[in-house]
């Protein structure tokens, strides 16, 4: 589904570029939840960015294709209607919107671009309530302007009711755990289940905990550090990453 | 990039001085129209002569002449203000034609030669085509389109009577100095006086048309008063006229404007508002506004400058303006309102949005003094490209207003970073009782909150105009309902091509 192939990205702009991602190579195939760890710095979020197409992101080399599409030739935009969504570690408030149009606009858009129907306000709002539910979310939270004066959680919790409203194909999910209280952190488990356990989507999970890892069941754990993946192993690696720390275990390769 | 001023001692009349220039370029606009002009029209030139001709036109009463010449001599005595800021060649009164709107017209053959950027808007805003051939000047559309917009005939009839029944008097301007001289002798050039500034003494002499609205006492206006129904049956004049008088305890709602860019062989725009609330009255006024800003290079484009005023005469009296300002090269624009009554209120609801060359200065005055009078601005200023967006307000309380409130909010947003956001308040308190707070945010649409929109599936310029709509909701939301979506087309459509 996802094949990353060498991918080198850098930040910074033309006039200095700081290489981050230095030859990262992954296959997640459909049906698949795969677990990426890695010590702080080490460029998971940059990875998200580089798939999600974030300005300011240079990909210097290798690919990406998503469903045999090459997915660096698309937009932003293109890769949403395609089917990619990114759950931010820091998701951004839009003042002035409320999470409703925000989600049937965004839905909506990427419909047209898939050709389909857009839904009627009645029909997307049936949708979101289903969504809030999953995720027991009150209803009047989704009126709300997009993540202004949310807690923490509170976001978390929203990008996923946003993930389930959007039905995505792939979902990059960066630190979707942190935040979280241990009963927001099951919620949260159960509806990315629900929403991407699927033999046809697949889910790259970023995470420093095991406790998400509990609910989330990862069928395979990858090391990311320094711009690479280092180590690739099954839900197993996650326990000895989370008892032993990082340095050990790749010392340990 | 915003300063605040505050300055203690400043002249109203200086200020309207200093807050508006003009100066256009006598050449024709260069839009590959064809304009043959029809029927008759005044010499080029202002001179007495051109008054009287405008006035025998129509038809207008021995006082009215006078109350024109009157005007016009003092006119010609005034000095056309001097707005450093603004680099454009002087406008050359001795070389335009003042009446001419109503006869003169652009005209095309089909809407295939209207300029396909035009007619891109015009179908983006979902305007049907019997209006868009209205709107563009296509020959012998008019008909069509009247009829598309009412449906038949009988529909303008029924909503005229309908207003007859309630006792609303909604006429042109014209038709009222004609009909209800008394009403219109007794407040016309009462609330903007003749001598106010260059602008509204040139507009009492050359006014062409415009439009009178009479609310009598206790009467609540049965429906929106549009002008919209008045600009498919006519052209609107380059010097428009208003003037609405709410009674006691009256209220009415008027909507001013056209999403679509109208276009005009006129550059220059001068209009005059008179509004006057009496005790318990209340007149909401909502425009929007979208003349022809100019290509983007910024050759072109309208020059609006307009004189707006309400007074707020009887007590809790109320009067709200809420405006859209897209278009125009050059905007000057100051609603205002003087609050004379007691526990009178005013509000100030503004968006205005600037692209590529244009410069907006707008505003409010909010003048207290009635005691416990109360006034709301709430200001959003977007630039984009290279334009200048100023927001300039005045609150006075004046000293035996006691106990004055006034509350101002402005916003600006900036996507870009070669145009220019500036916000000047003036603050004149002589009662020591009032309480003034002021706020004001400098915001830039930030790459976050782009690439956010966009991961969830917008497009860039459809990113643009969600964050846009939000940040002017407070305003939008004081909107009619059905202007309200078309405004929000409208900013999205001012806005395209500004990032990336
Ligand atoms: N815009 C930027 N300019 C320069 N360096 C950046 C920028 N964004 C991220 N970095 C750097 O890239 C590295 C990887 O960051 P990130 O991908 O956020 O790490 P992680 O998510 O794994 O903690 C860090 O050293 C960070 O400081
Ligand atoms: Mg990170």
């Amino acid at each position: 589904m996802l094949e990353i192939t060498n991918l080198h990205a850098t930040v910074g702009g033309p006039d200095k570029p700081t290489p981050i991602l230095k030859g990262l190579t992954l296959h997640v195939p459909a049906g698949e939840i795969h677990a990426i760890m890695g010590p702080n710095g080490a460029g998971k979020s940059t990875l998200a960015n580089v798939l999600g197409g974030k300005p300011g992101y240079e990909v210097t080399a290798g690919s990406v294709t998503f469903n045999g599409q090459d997915l660096l030739a698309l937009d932003p935009h293109e890769r949403a209607a395609a089917g990619l969504f990114l759950g931010f570690q820091y998701p951004v408030e839009i003042p002035g919107v409320s999470n409703v149009q925000f989600l049937r606009e965004a839905l909506n858009s990427q419909r047209r671009q898939r050709g389909e129907e857009p839904l009627s306000g009645g029909e997307f709002l049936k949708l979101a309530k289903d969504k809030a539910a999953l995720l027991q979310m009150d209803m009047d939270m989704l009126k709300r302007q997009v993540n202004v004066g949310f807690s923490g959680g509170e976001k978390k919790r929203a990008e996923m009711v946003q993930m389930g409203i959007l039905n995505p194909a792939f979902a990059v999910l960066d630190e979707t755990d942190s935040g979280l209280d241990i009963d927001a952190l099951r919620i949260v488990g159960a509806g990315i289940n629900s929403i991407m356990r699927s033999p046809d989507k697949a889910v790259l999970l970023i995470t420093h905990y095991q406790r998400l890892l509990d609910v989330v069941r990862p069928d395979k754990v990858s090391v990311l550090a320094d711009g690479r993946i280092v180590e690739t192993g099954g839900p197993e690696l996650a326990l000895r990453l989370e008892a032993e720390g990082y340095d050990t275990v790749m010392a340990d390769g | 990039m915003t300063d605040l001023q505050t300055r203690s001692q400043s002249d109203v009349a200086e200020t309207d001085v200093e807050a508006r220039e003009a100066a256009a370029k006598a050449a024709d606009y260069e839009h590959g129209w064809s304009s043959d002009i029809e029927t008759e029209f005044a010499e080029k030139g202002l001179t007495e002569d051109t008054v009287r001709f405008i006035s025998g036109k129509k038809n207008e009463p021995e006082w009215m002449l006078e109350w024109r010449l009157k005007a016009f001599r003092l006119w010609q005595t005034m000095e056309e203000p001097d707005w450093a800021k603004v680099g454009y060649p002087k406008i050359d009164y001795q070389d335009a034609y003042y009446y001419a709107a109503p006869k003169k017209k652009i005209e095309l053959g089909s809407l295939d030669e209207l300029d396909p950027e035009i007619k891109r808007i015009y179908d983006k805003l979902g305007i049907p085509l019997g209006e868009q051939e209205v709107l563009a000047g296509v020959k012998g559309a008019k008909k069509v389109a009247v009829d598309a917009v009412f449906d038949s005939v009988s529909v303008a009839t029924s909503f005229r009577e309908e207003l007859l029944r309630a006792g609303v008097i909604f006429l042109s301007i014209s038709e009222a100095i004609r009909e209800y001289p008394d009403l219109v002798r007794k407040w016309l050039g009462r609330i903007v006086p003749v001598r106010d500034n260059y602008f509204a003494a040139l507009n009492c002499a050359v006014f062409s048309d415009g439009t009178f609205v009479y609310v009598p006492e206790g009467v609540r206006c049965p429906m929106e008063l549009s002008t919209y129904f008045r600009i498919n049956a006519e052209n609107t004049g380059q010097f428009e006229r208003t003037l609405i008088i709410a009674e006691k305890g009256s209220y009415v709602s008027y909507l001013e404007g056209c999403t679509a860019p109208m276009r005009d062989e006129n550059q220059l725009h001068a209009a005059v508002v008179e509004l006057v609330a009496m005790d318990d009255a209340e007149i909401k006024y909502s425009t929007v506004q979208n003349w022809y800003p100019g290509n983007a290079d910024g050759v072109g484009g309208i020059y609006n400058f307009v004189t707006k005023r309400a007074l707020c005469q009887g007590d809790r009296s109320k009067v709200s303006w809420t405006q859209v300002e897209t278009g125009s090269a050059v905007t000057w624009k100051y609603p205002s309102c003087v609050l004379n009554g007691e526990d009178s209120v005013g509000e100030f609801y503004s968006v205005a949005v600037t692209n590529n060359f244009q410069q907006a200065d707008t505003g409010t005055k909010m003048i207290h003094n009635g005691k416990n009078s109360r006034s709301t601005i709430i200001s959003k200023g977007i630039s984009a490209g290279k334009s200048s967006n100023t927001y300039r307000g005045l609150v006075r309380v004046g000293p035996t207003a006691s106990n004055v409130r006034n509350f101002t909010q402005c916003d600006s947003l900036l996507l870009g970073d070669q145009c220019g956001a500036h916000t000047v308040p003036y603050i004149e308190v002589k009662n020591p009782s009032a309480q003034i707070e002021h706020e004001a945010t400098t915001s830039k649409i930030s790459d976050e909150q782009l690439f956010y929109a966009m991961q969830r599936g917008l497009g860039e310029e459809e990113a643009v105009a969600l964050i846009v709509n939000g940040f002017a909701k407070d305003v939008l939301k004081e909107l009619p309902m059905e202007f309200a979506v078309e405004a929000q087309k409208l900013l999205a459509i001012s806005l395209e091509g500004s990032v990336g």
